[in-house]
């Protein structure tokens, strides 16, 4: 069967190539929807006489199934969040990049050059980073905004008003941190509390929905929503009353990496698109677009001025976020549980 | 199918007796790598070991099924008890997807007979109409239907502006925007297939019983509804089969708070779980309903056949 499943991705790997125009080689990305603008791909593409070919995903869960059923091969970069990377590394997915391979590699700021999740930045190099938290509507809420009571123990008024991310590693996160317990916790106390308090919190949420977390707030369906950091800013963009929380119990930290993945079809391509978005005005680009952080030295001078002043994208010192953990089988094993029971 | 073949016993079967093997051969060819080889890929990933994130380890287990149909508690230690978290989900999806069924029905009925009794010129364009929904993406209707619903929609500021109501009426994340959702999903699928037994269908025996002193109840009742009978049960399973195994309304439309059961598959292959062997099994099952649905479907039908002649 794995047979089967490799010859289909061959042969869609395949189909992707026929449509070949005369280019020097290729490159085939795998990244997540709306996330790289299509001049910077088209820049790449002019500099280095590459046709790039991007497929999009809309979860790092989604795309490690994909990977797993066959497309391992067809593509040479993926762009997963932290705990993802370390997960596409235990499981032999992701390619070693060699020192000296990347000459840009310098121009990672220090304070991210030996990520847990990667140590060394052996096989990967940091991308974009950010935060998930929430917003709240301060037109129809005047309470406290800075405190995950608003999403997990909500004062009536927004009752039937939430959305939540339809994502368990984000969700079960920040109810760790709302709770003040580790995650991947195994002391069962604590896992019975949190299964409690998410049935408790549940009837007062309106929606999980992720693909639409940016639009329910912006058109004023819910007055309050989990949301990455970049997102809503856009989201504010389109309703100034929206505010961006930053818990004083905490929030989630992640950082978008693009990984070289195993047996990359144009790993020498791979290399030069990793490099090129290395360089801070190349970066910058995709800041300006995404407008979460990167971490390259020197993008300052290319960002846009607005990202300085914006409130989403600068948390307040004193408190400190959270990076996703990837749980061991047996501890995921109930935290699937515990999803399975919210949603059942 | 071979029945009519030999029924007919003239030269026009011997003379593609020979060939017919070879001219189904495209049709077998299909039907295998795209219907045969899929399912039972499910079926044999359904009784493999489950890989921790996702793939499978190839050693038989029962526990996709296991995890089915009994509940262990939140650590699995527990003394085992009949689950009733996944038959609750199974239940919500036969619900939702009957109603969105007999909603389709009591619009599609009247629908498909309209237009089955237009002039013959002017069908085809009520056909056609039916059918434009279907030029466009099955996920931009049903975002689209979202923005009708929501709260500030235009469906809300028009009751509003009317002074029908005071307030917006809440229907987004509600079963009512799911049902809605599916209907009008599946509503050409009810339609097609009775208009196609109603066009069929002889008019002149409404005639003959309204020369009997038939009211249009009775006529409609004992004449035509048993005429359009097997066009009306196919629209009502082409309908629910799809409304059963969707995921695309629940999740925009409904808010996607409680599983369905395409949902609860999608989670098993994209979501956290990464549990191929259980998303495997909850199709195995699904489907093996849908099946037993078809075969009474095809007894009652036999039946029903052999009464009538």
């Amino acid at each position: 069967m794995k047979k089967l499943l490799t010859t289909t991705a061959a042969a869609t790997a395949l189909l992707m190539g026929a449509s070949g125009a005369q280019a020097e080689g290729k490159l085939a990305i795998y990244h997540w929807f709306e996330y790289i603008p299509q001049e910077l791909l088209d820049k790449f593409s002019a500099e280095h006489d590459v046709e790039v070919i991007m497929d999009t995903y809309d979860s790092n869960e989604s795309m490690l199934a994909t990977l797993k059923a066959g497309a391992i091969g067809t593509y040479d970069v993926a762009v997963p969040t932290d705990y993802m990377v370390s997960i596409l590394i235990s499981e032999g997915l992701a390619d070693e990049i060699a020192p000296g391979e990347l000459k840009n590699i310098g121009n990672v700021k220090d304070a991210f050059t030996d990520p847990a999740y990667d140590p060394g930045l052996k096989h990967s190099i940091p991308y974009q980073g950010g935060t998930t938290s929430f917003s709240v509507d301060t037109a129809e809420y005047a309470g406290d905004v800075n405190t995950t009571d608003v999403i997990f123990n909500p004062p009536s008024e927004l009752h039937g008003k939430i959305n939540i991310l339809d994502s368990q590693g984000e969700v079960l996160a920040l109810a760790a941190v709302h709770m003040g317990i580790p995650q991947c916790s195994t002391d069962r106390e604590q896992l019975k509390a949190l299964n409690a308090m998410l049935q408790a919190a549940k009837p007062h949420w309106a929606s999980f929905n992720s693909d639409t977390a940016k639009e329910v707030l912006a058109a004023g369906d819910v007055t309050v929503g989990m949301i990455f950091n970049g997102y809503a800013a856009k989201a504010a963009e389109a309703r100034d009353t929206l505010q961006y929380a930053f818990p004083k119990q905490g929030w989630v930290n992640w950082m978008d990496s693009v990984v070289l993945l195993k047996d990359a079809p144009n790993r020498e391509n791979a290399l030069k698109f990793m490099d090129f978005l290395l360089e801070p005005e190349n970066i910058a680009a995709v800041t300006n677009f995404a407008r979460y952080r990167d971490v390259v030295t020197g993008s300052e001078a290319f960002h846009d001025p607005a990202l300085a002043q914006e409130p989403e994208g600068n948390p307040p010192a004193g408190i400190e976020g959270v990076f996703v953990q990837a749980c061991d089988a047996e501890t995921q094993a109930v935290y699937d549980k515990i999803w399975t029971n919210l949603k059942k | 199918m071979a029945g009519g073949a030999t029924s007919g016993g003239s030269a026009v079967t011997d003379t593609y007796k020979e060939a017919r093997n070879w001219l189904l051969l495209p049709a077998w060819i299909t039907l295998g790598f795209l219907v045969l080889a899929p399912v039972l890929l499910m079926l044999v990933y359904s009784f493999l070991t489950k890989e921790f994130r996702g793939g499978v380890i190839w050693e038989f287990s029962l526990a996709a099924y296991d995890q089915f149909f009994f509940d262990r508690g939140l650590f699995g230690d527990d003394p085992a008890q009949i689950e009733w978290t996944y038959i609750a989900i199974f239940w919500r999806s036969i619900w939702q997807a009957g109603v969105a069924t007999l909603l389709s029905l009591a619009i599609g009925f009247p629908t498909a007979y309209f237009i089955a009794t237009r002039p013959e010129k002017q069908r085809v364009i009520w056909v056609f109409l039916i059918t434009i929904p279907y030029w466009v993406n099955l996920l931009i209707r049903t975002v689209s239907m979202r923005f009708l619903l929501r709260d500030e929609g235009p469906l809300n500021s028009f009751f509003m502006a009317t002074g029908l109501v005071d307030g917006p009426i809440h229907m987004i994340n509600t079963n009512f925007a799911v049902q809605v959702g599916l209907f009008y999903s599946y509503l050409p699928f009810m339609v097609l297939p009775i208009y196609a037994a109603v066009e069929r269908y002889n008019f002149t025996l409404s005639e003959a019983a309204a020369d009997l002193y038939a009211n249009k109840w009775i006529t409609l009742r004992h004449i035509v509804l048993p005429a359009v009978k097997p066009g009306v049960v196919a629209g009502c399973i082409l309908v629910f089969v799809p409304s059963l195994g969707s995921f695309l309304a629940p999740d925009l439309l409904g808010g996607a708070k409680n599983f369905m059961i395409g949902s609860l598959i999608e989670e098993q292959f994209k979501g956290n779980a990464g549990n191929w062997p259980f998303g495997a099994a909850a199709s195995m099952i699904l489907l093996t309903m849908v099946l037993i649905i078809l075969v009474i479907y095809a007894r009652a039908q036999a039946r029903s056949d052999k009464e009538a002649g």
